[in-house]
């Protein structure tokens, strides 16, 4: 059996110039091939810039493809088939990196910067809470009148 | 002769961007009129000879001077004009040259609307802008020559890549160059205020206009970059948080941060110190982008490695200038006077919670960006950080942002009442709320994301309504004489409405994606495939050449309903001498959507494998950015920022403003 499909995961690279999904990948069932478009979505193709196999027109994006709906087909977890890609080819092929010692940072910093720049800025609201502006002198407070005759009489 | 005339003259750019970096700084503190003075003048030397030089690149580039190492390399003699001028930037040694040729126009344009200012800050600004364009002058001569001549010149040249074969080459890299690098007068503009210790709502009037011109430049500029992936890579994607990308929006952030914070300085002489280090940090941005892009770092640590003369070249010219200016200020900003005091519930604290969210999104786009390079570097580990990443932690930060612009923009300056603003803003949030119920009862059973967003989209267009709406009409007051005040609202008015407006609309272009239909399939002749409300035939399939090309075309017929639609095409195009085939898609606009068509291969029996997508509400995506430009320029035709123009025009308009109600 596992030949069979291994041949048939052969014919099927073969079969024609590779291309992000095409018609002869989709699976019949709708659940899983869902599933296998979100699991792909998020997987690095490795001979490509920045592109998901999702996207990929790269022959080894299509073997991904087709590895990640023959291990749906087969039963897999979705997590099942994320460990097995990373135990192949490395965390490198994860567009959402793991949360793990060396991400710790990476998944952190943007919460960490958001927390500290609001702390600062509530201090600094705090310290200035006490400050009053400079009364108006005399002469500003006689300026500051006439200013308010004029608009009182240019009002609509 | 053109070309070492053009190479001549870059290096002579060269020695007068050094003499507008040392005189005019000695002058400005030495108190020196006439060595200040000097600034006006070298700068427009300096601009008009990286003219000369860019004129001449172009010049070998029309003529298919196949002498020339980089023509050969970028260009062919069978290609139509278009792109043999665009092909001077489309490769690094050219758009280097652009990006110094567009950094001396913006000195020799800050030169020009200088006469208001004071001379002292005209020259320490020019001396900066000197001293930015001497060090990317260097860069170029050293390690990026495109002057440099074969001495056994081919007879014919390589041509360009296929897909940078595009009006978008065209517009694209220009339009983004003037915003990245328009962001460097606003650096000037803070190293020169931090020399003098002496910053005030004055400067942030003068600067502001820069800042706004680099702005539209870079929204404009982005759009078309993300419209042009979309057509050009052919599966219908828009933004993929590419590095490259990254470097281009990180800038932006900052700098609509920086934007805001102008405001509040130019209105309330608040925010002082915290704009300073913004211009700083947004232009420190724009060259990081610079970095990453031209050092090829991003693409691979190795590539870098292989090559790093220029990367590090680029690197010591960021270390410089962020490094400087960095130091600079913390030096000097300490000194700086406090300005105006506002409460917390106010718009300047509106402002306040905008700029934090925006830096905050720029930081984690950032570290986003740099992670995997930092962390190979650190312990070997190779980790990629994709769109799911930018979709957990900048995208929230945005949404956060959005639902508190139309508060922010109805707030009252200094003191805000917080439950009027709630009040006036009613009806604009339950015009969001209904749109988001109503989208919902319609699409019932659809993605909740979809009407969640477009209500967004429609509370930033109320909430932007309202304040225009606050601004011309109270009760009593007939519809003419609101008429009459909207009419003379200040523009800048009109312009922040507009460009929230836009973010809007944007917004629900944007949230639209999620209604996206894709239909993939084979089909023979006259077999029908259904895409959404449209169903497509294949009409038939064929080989065609063009200039420079051949392509096997599939066309379609559309049709709605039974009624017939209109038609598109989508082929597999082999440029002459490129061995990889390019996709072409076909995209027909229907009312604000779009459908797009991209072939995956003709096969000999006829049949066509073939993916298309219907995109309902997709051109809002780039409809708003050029509304947000629109709003912008409405902004910049302000008086408030024509007022800088000279002394003796100032006074006429502030005693004209000063009769205004």
């Amino acid at each position: 059996m596992k030949r069979l499909i291994g041949l048939f995961l052969l014919l099927l690279v073969s079969a024609s110039p590779s291309c992000a999904v095409e018609p002869d990948e989709l699976l019949k069932d709708p659940g899983l091939e869902s599933r296998a478009r979100s699991i792909s979505s998020e997987l690095r193709c490795l001979v490509c810039q920045n592109q998901s196999i999702d996207d990929s027109h790269a022959p080894l994006a299509r073997d991904l493809r087709v590895l990640v709906r023959q291990k749906l087909v087969d039963g897999a977890g979705d997590d099942e088939i994320r460990n097995f890609l990373v135990d192949r080819y490395g965390d490198f092929i994860l567009l959402k990196p793991r949360f793990s010692a060396d991400t710790l940072i990476l998944w952190f910093a943007p919460f960490i910067v958001l927390a500290f720049g609001g702390f600062s800025i509530f201090r600094v609201a705090r310290r200035r809470a006490g400050l009053k502006s400079a009364p108006l002198d005399a002469s500003e407070r006689l300026h500051l009148d006439a200013l308010l005759k004029e608009k009182d009489a240019t009002k609509l | 002769m053109i070309v070492e005339l053009g190479h001549f003259a870059l290096i002579m750019a060269f020695v007068t961007a050094m003499v507008q970096t040392i005189l005019p700084m000695w002058g400005a503190v030495a108190r020196d009129p006439g060595l200040a003075g000097m600034a006006r003048y070298s700068a427009f030397v300096t601009f008009a000879l990286v003219l000369l030089a860019f004129v001449s690149l172009t010049l070998a580039y029309i003529g298919s001077d196949f002498s020339v190492a980089n023509v050969v390399m970028n260009s062919h003699s069978t290609k139509p004009l278009m792109y043999k001028i665009s092909g001077v930037w489309s490769n690094h040694e050219g758009s280097m040259l652009l990006w110094v040729l567009i950094l001396t126009v913006f000195a020799a344009l800050v030169a020009v609307r200088g006469g208001g200012m004071p001379e002292r800050l005209l020259a320490s600004v020019l001396s900066v802008q000197g001293a930015i364009a001497a060090a990317f002058l260097l860069f170029v001569i050293l390690t990026s020559n495109p002057f440099l001549r074969l001495s056994d010149p081919p007879a014919e040249g390589q041509g360009l890549n296929p897909i940078l074969e595009d009006p978008g080459l065209a517009i694209h890299p220009p339009m983004l160059y003037l915003g990245y690098v328009g962001f460097s007068v606003a650096f000037s503009f803070a190293v020169g205020a931090l020399i003098h210790g002496r910053i005030d709502a004055v400067w942030a009037r003068f600067v502001r206009p820069w800042t706004l011109v680099a702005w539209i430049f870079l929204t404009l500029g982005i759009a078309m970059g993300s419209y042009w992936a979309y057509y050009e890579l052919g599966w219908g994607g828009w933004w993929f948080w590419d590095p490259v990308e990254n470097a281009s929006l990180m800038p932006w952030l900052l700098g609509t941060a920086l934007l805001h914070s102008t405001v509040v300085m130019e209105k309330r002489d608040a925010l002082k110190v915290w704009t300073i280090l913004l211009s700083i940090l947004t232009f420190s941005f724009s060259l990081l982008g610079t970095f990453l892009v031209r050092s090829g770092v991003i693409t691979s640590v190795h590539s870098f490695a292989s090559d790093p003369t220029r990367g590090i070249f680029i690197l010591c010219i960021l270390m410089l200038f962020i490094g400087g200016g960095l130091v600079l200020f913390a030096w000097r900003a300490p000194m700086l006077r406090q300005g105006g005091l506002f409460a917390p519930v106010s718009r300047e604290g509106a402002l306040v919670v905008n700029n934090l969210f925006l830096a905050t999104s720029a930081v984690a786009v950032l570290v986003g960006t740099l992670y995997p390079l930092a962390l190979e570097m650190l312990n070997g580990n190779k980790i990629s950080v994709g769109a799911p990443y930018f979709n957990m932690t900048a995208v929230p930060l945005f949404i956060a942002l959005l639902l508190f612009v139309p508060f922010g923009q109805s707030l009252a300056w200094k003191r805000g009442d917080l439950l009027g603003v709630g009040q006036r803003l009613l009806v604009a949030f339950g015009i969001a709320i209904a749109a988001m119920i109503g989208t919902f009862a319609v699409t019932r059973g659809g993605p909740v994301a979809a009407p969640l967003g477009l209500g967004l989209g429609v509370w930033l267009i109320m909430g932007s309504a309202t304040d225009i709406f606050n601004r011309c009409y109270r009760k009593g007051i007939s519809f003419g004489i609101a008429f009459d005040r909207a009419v003379g609202l200040p523009r800048s008015a009109w312009g922040t409405a507009l460009a929230h407006a836009g973010m809007g609309i944007t917004v629900i272009g944007i949230s639209a994606t999620v209604w996206g239909v894709e239909t993939l399939g084979v089909i023979r002749k006259s077999e029908p495939l259904s895409v959404g409300p449209y169903t497509v035939t294949l009409e038939q399939a064929f080989k065609r050449s063009g200039q420079g090309f051949r392509e096997d075309v599939a066309r379609f017929t559309v049709s709605e309903g039974g009624a017939l639609r209109g038609a598109v095409e989508t082929s597999k195009r082999i440029h002459l001498g490129r061995e990889m085939p390019t996709t072409e898609a076909g995209i027909v606009t229907y009312g604000l959507g779009q459908l797009y068509a991209s072939v995956n291969e003709i096969m000999p029996d006829g049949r066509v494998s073939i993916r298309f997508y219907w995109k309902p509400l997709v051109t809002l995506i780039w409809g708003g950015a050029l509304v947000m430009g629109i709003g912008g320029a409405l902004s910049l035709s302000d008086r408030r920022a024509r007022i800088a123009v000279s002394v003796k025009n100032r006074k006429s308009v502030l005693t004209k403003s000063g009769a205004r109600v």
